[in-house]
C-alpha cells in the first residue's frame, strides 16, 4: 500500500561483464514491455487528466478552481492534513522508538497492528467510525447529548486521516532505527544527556531524512484519501468536502471540465511529492552509504 | 574512585550471564576484565556503567552504592567496541558533546569548552582532524576519540569496551602502548574488557579472569601467567600442554613416566599437569635422567624460537618452543626421538579444584 520503491544503496553500480550479460533481445523485450506498461497505465492517465482540465481553456479551469466549494474543499483538505501529518509524526516517532529501542512483552502485536490500516479496506476504516460515534454507534448518544459532533463533521474527517495514514511514518523509522542500534544514545547518556536530549541531538539527526520521507508519504496519502474520508464526511459541499470528495461529486454530476481541475490540483501534489521523495531518497541513500562505510572502515 | 562489585549476579532468560561475582578495584588501576566470549565480561562492563542493571548485588563506587543511581550521575567514561561516535557531528563536537550537554549553570562557558577539547585532542594527538566526520576517519582514529570524547567530561572512573576489538593488529599494538602512557599520564581508575590474554598482560595492572559468569582469578598479569588458580586460567592464558595422571610420592605419573612435582604435591588419582611451551627442556632420547620421550613431528623456525610439534607416546600432540640456537646445537631435525624435561609443571586435582601452583 505505501507503494515506495527504495533503490539499495550500491544496487545501481552493478556492472556487467560479457559472462553474465542476457543475450540482447531479453533486455530490449523487458525494458519494453516496463515502458510500455508504464506510459499505457501511468504517463497516459497522467497527461488525459492534465489535458481534460484544459480543455475549456484557462478561464474554465481557473473558475473551477476559484468557486466556493472548490476553494472549502481545498481548505478543508488542507486543514485535515495540518492536523493528521503532525499527530501521526509524534504518534510514529513515539511507536518506532519504542519499538526500536525497548524489549518490552506485546512488542510484536503492535508491530502487527501498526500495520492494520494499511491491511485493511479504506472504506471499513471509515465504518469503525460510523459504528463508534455515529447516531446509533457506542458514544453517539452522549456525543449528540453533549452537542459535539464528530460524524458528518470536520473531526471525522480528521479522525478517519489520522487512523488511515497512521503507518507511513512509523513504518519508515522502525527497520532505520533497528538498523542503528542503540550504541549512540547510549554513549549520550553516558555523557550525561538528559533523555530529551539524547533524543534531540544523537536520535533525530540520524533519522532525519526517514522521518521527512515518511511525512511527505503520510502527507500525500492525508489529502488524498478518499474511501474512509467518503464514509464518514456525509459530502456535504462546502463543508464536509475534501478535494478528492469534491472531484467525485464535480464527476457525478457531469462537470468534467472541473473535475478534472479539481483533479489535475491531486496529480500535481502527487508529481511534487514524488520530486520530494526522490531527492529525500538520494540524501537518505548518502547517509546510508557513509553509515555503511563508518561500519566497514571499523 | 574505587570500584567495588559485590555479589553481581545476571540471567538473560534462562542464561546465567553473572553468577554472584564480587571484585575490588583499587582507586587509579588499569584492571582488565578477561575471559572468552560469553563469559560476561561486558555485561559486568555495563552494569558498572549503569547500561545494564543487575539482578542481585551491588555497584560502589568510591564506597556509595550506585547500584540504584541514574547512568548520566554515575560520572563514568564508557567507550565502546564499535566506538559510539555521533555521526553527524564532527570530531570537535563529538569531544564537546559532554560538555554541552551539562545544565547551564555546570556548563562551562563556549572558551572553556573550546579550550578543553583542544587539549583532549592533543592528549590523544589527533588535533588536526578536529573538523572532520567520524566516517572520514580510520578506525585507530575513532577509537582514539571515542577515549577523547568519554574523558571529557573528566570521569573518575573510565570503563573500556573491547576498545581494541576491531582495529587491525598493527594499530591494536600501537594502541595498546598509548593507551598504558595515558594511564600512567592521568591515572583515571580503568577497567577494560578483552578476550586477548596478549592485551591483557601487556597492558594491565591486575587481571581478572572471568569464565562462564564467574571470577577464576584476580591478579598481576604475571601472578595469573606464572601462578594460574585454575585450570582454566592455565589453559586462557597462553598455550599449555597437558597431561592427565596420578601423583604420588611428589611425581606426576603419566602412564610409564614419572614427572617430579614437588614433595608438596598432595596425592591424587586423577590429576592433570600443565606445562607451557617454553618450560621444556628438550634433550636427546639417550640422555640421562627420567623425562617423557617423544618424536619431533614439525619444526617452525621463525623469529628467534622455535616451535616444535611432538608426538607423545599416547598418540597426544605436544607444542615446545625452544630457543633456535639450542635447536640447532642439537642438531634436531624431524623425525627424532627426544626427551622432555618440564622444568616447571602445575598440578590441578582433575575436577577443577586447586591443588597447586
Amino acid at each position: 500500500m505505501s507503494a515506495t520503491i527504495a533503490l539499495q544503496p550500491g544496487a545501481l553500480e552493478r556492472h556487467e561483464t560479457p559472462t553474465t550479460r542476457e543475450p540482447a533481445w531479453v533486455k530490449v523485450l523487458l525494458i519494453g514491455i516496463a515502458l510500455t506498461f508504464f506510459t499505457v497505465f501511468l504517463l497516459f492517465p497522467l497527461f488525459a487528466v492534465f489535458i481534460e482540465a484544459f480543455r475549456k481553456g484557462w478561464g474554465t479551469y481557473l473558475a473551477a478552481l476559484s468557486s466556493q466549494d472548490a476553494l472549502a474543499a481545498i481548505r478543508l483538505t488542507l486543514l485535515t492534513a495540518a492536523i493528521a501529518v503532525p499527530l501521526n509524526l509524534v504518534f510514529g516517532v513515539a511507536a518506532a522508538w519504542s519499538i526500536a529501542k525497548f524489549e518490552f512483552p506485546g512488542k510484536r502485536l503492535l508491530i502487527t497492528l501498526i500495520d492494520l490500516p494499511f491491511s485493511v479496506s479504506p472504506v471499513i476504516s471509515g465504518l469503525i467510525y460510523v459504528l463508534l460515534f455515529g447516531a446509533q454507534g457506542w458514544f453517539g448518544e452522549w456525543f449528540a447529548a453533549h452537542d459535539i459532533k464528530i460524524l458528518f463533521a470536520v473531526p471525522g474527517i480528521v479522525l478517519a486521516t489520522v487512523f488511515v495514514t497512521f503507518p507511513f511514518v512509523a513504518r519508515e523509522l522502525i527497520p532505520l532505527m533497528e538498523a542503528q542500534g542503540s550504541e549512540e544514545e547510549e554513549a549520550a547518556v553516558v555523557l550525561g544527556a538528559s533523555g530529551w536530549q539524547v533524543f534531540w541531538h544523537t536520535t533525530l539527526p540520524n533519522i532525519k531524512w526517514g522521518l521527512l520521507y515518511g511525512v511527505i508519504l503520510c502527507n500525500a496519502r492525508a489529502m488524498g484519501e478518499f474511501g474512509a474520508v467518503s464514509v464518514v464526511s456525509g459530502h456535504i459541499r462546502g463543508m464536509t468536502n475534501t478535494m478528492p470528495l469534491h472531484v467525485e461529486i464535480l464527476y457525478n454530476e457531469y462537470n468534467y471540465a472541473a473535475a478534472f481541475a479539481v483533479a489535475s490540483l491531486l496529480a500535481l501534489l502527487a508529481i511534487v511529492t514524488l520530486g520530494l521523495k526522490t531527492l529525500v531518497e538520494r540524501q537518505t541513500r548518502k547517509q546510508q552509504t557513509e553509515s555503511l562505510a563508518l561500519e566497514n572502515a571499523s | 574512585m574505587s570500584i567495588a562489585i559485590r555479589n553481581i549476579s545476571k540471567h538473560f532468560g534462562a542464561f546465567h550471564a553473572l553468577d554472584d561475582v564480587s571484585i575490588d578495584i583499587p582507586s587509579g588501576e588499569l584492571v582488565a576484565l578477561l575471559g572468552p566470549s560469553g563469559c560476561g565480561k561486558t555485561t559486568l562492563l555495563r552494569i558498572i556503567a549503569g547500561l545494564e542493571s543487575a539482578d542481585a548485588g551491588r555497584i560502589l563506587l568510591e564506597g556509595d552504592d550506585a547500584s540504584d543511581r541514574h547512568v548520566r550521575d554515575r560520572n563514568v567514561g564508557f567507550v565502546f567496541q564499535h566506538y559510539a561516535l555521533f555521526r553527524h557531528m564532527t570530531v570537535f563536537e563529538n569531544v564537546a558533546f559532554g560538555l554541552r550537554v551539562k545544565p547551564r549553570k555546570f556548563r562551562p562557558s563556549e572558551n572553556e569548552i573550546r579550550k578543553r577539547v583542544t587539549r583532549l585532542l592533543d592528549l590523544v594527538q589527533l588535533g588536526w582532524l578536529a573538523d572532520r566526520y567520524p566516517s572520514q576517519l580510520s578506525g585507530g582514529q575513532r577509537q582514539r576519540i571515542a577515549l577523547a570524547r568519554a574523558l571529557a567530561v573528566e570521569p573518575k572512573v573510565l570503563l573500556l569496551d573491547e576498545p581494541f576489538g576491531a582495529l587491525d593488529a598493527k594499530v591494536r599494538k600501537e594502541l595498546r602502548r598509548w593507551l598504558r602512557q595515558l594511564h600512567d599520564e592521568i591515572h583515571v581508575t580503568s577497567v577494560f574488557v578483552t578476550h586477548d590474554q596478549e592485551e591483557a598482560l601487556e597492558v594491565s595492572d591486575r587481571i581478572v579472569v572471568m569464565n562462564k559468569g564467574g571470577v577464576e582469578q584476580i591478579g598481576s598479569p604475571d601472578q595469573v601467567y606464572d601462578h594460574p588458580a585454575t585450570p582454566f586460567v592455565a589453559s586462557f592464558l597462553g598455550s599449555v600442554n597437558l597431561f592427565h595422571g596420578r601423583v604420588e610420592d611428589g611425581h606426576l605419573h603419566v602412564g610409564e613416566h614419572a614427572l617430579a612435582v614437588g614433595a608438596g604435591q598432595l596425592a591424587t588419582e586423577k590429576a592433570v599437569g600443565f606445562v607451557r611451551p617454553h618450560e621444556f627442556d628438550v634433550l636427546p632420547a639417550n640422555a640421562p635422567g627420567s623425562g617423557l620421550p617423544g618424536k619431533i613431528l614439525r619444526v617452525i623456525a621463525i623469529g628467534p624460537l622455535a616451535q616444535v610439534e611432538l608426538l607423545r607416546p599416547d598418540g597426544e600432540l605436544l607444542e615446545v618452543a625452544i630457543l633456535r640456537d639450542t635447536l640447532s646445537v642439537l642438531g634436531l631435525r624431524e623425525g627424532d626421538e627426544v626427551s622432555l624435561r618440564p622444568r616447571n609443571i602445575r598440578v590441578f586435582q582433575n575436577d577443577n579444584e586447586r591443588l597447586a601452583a
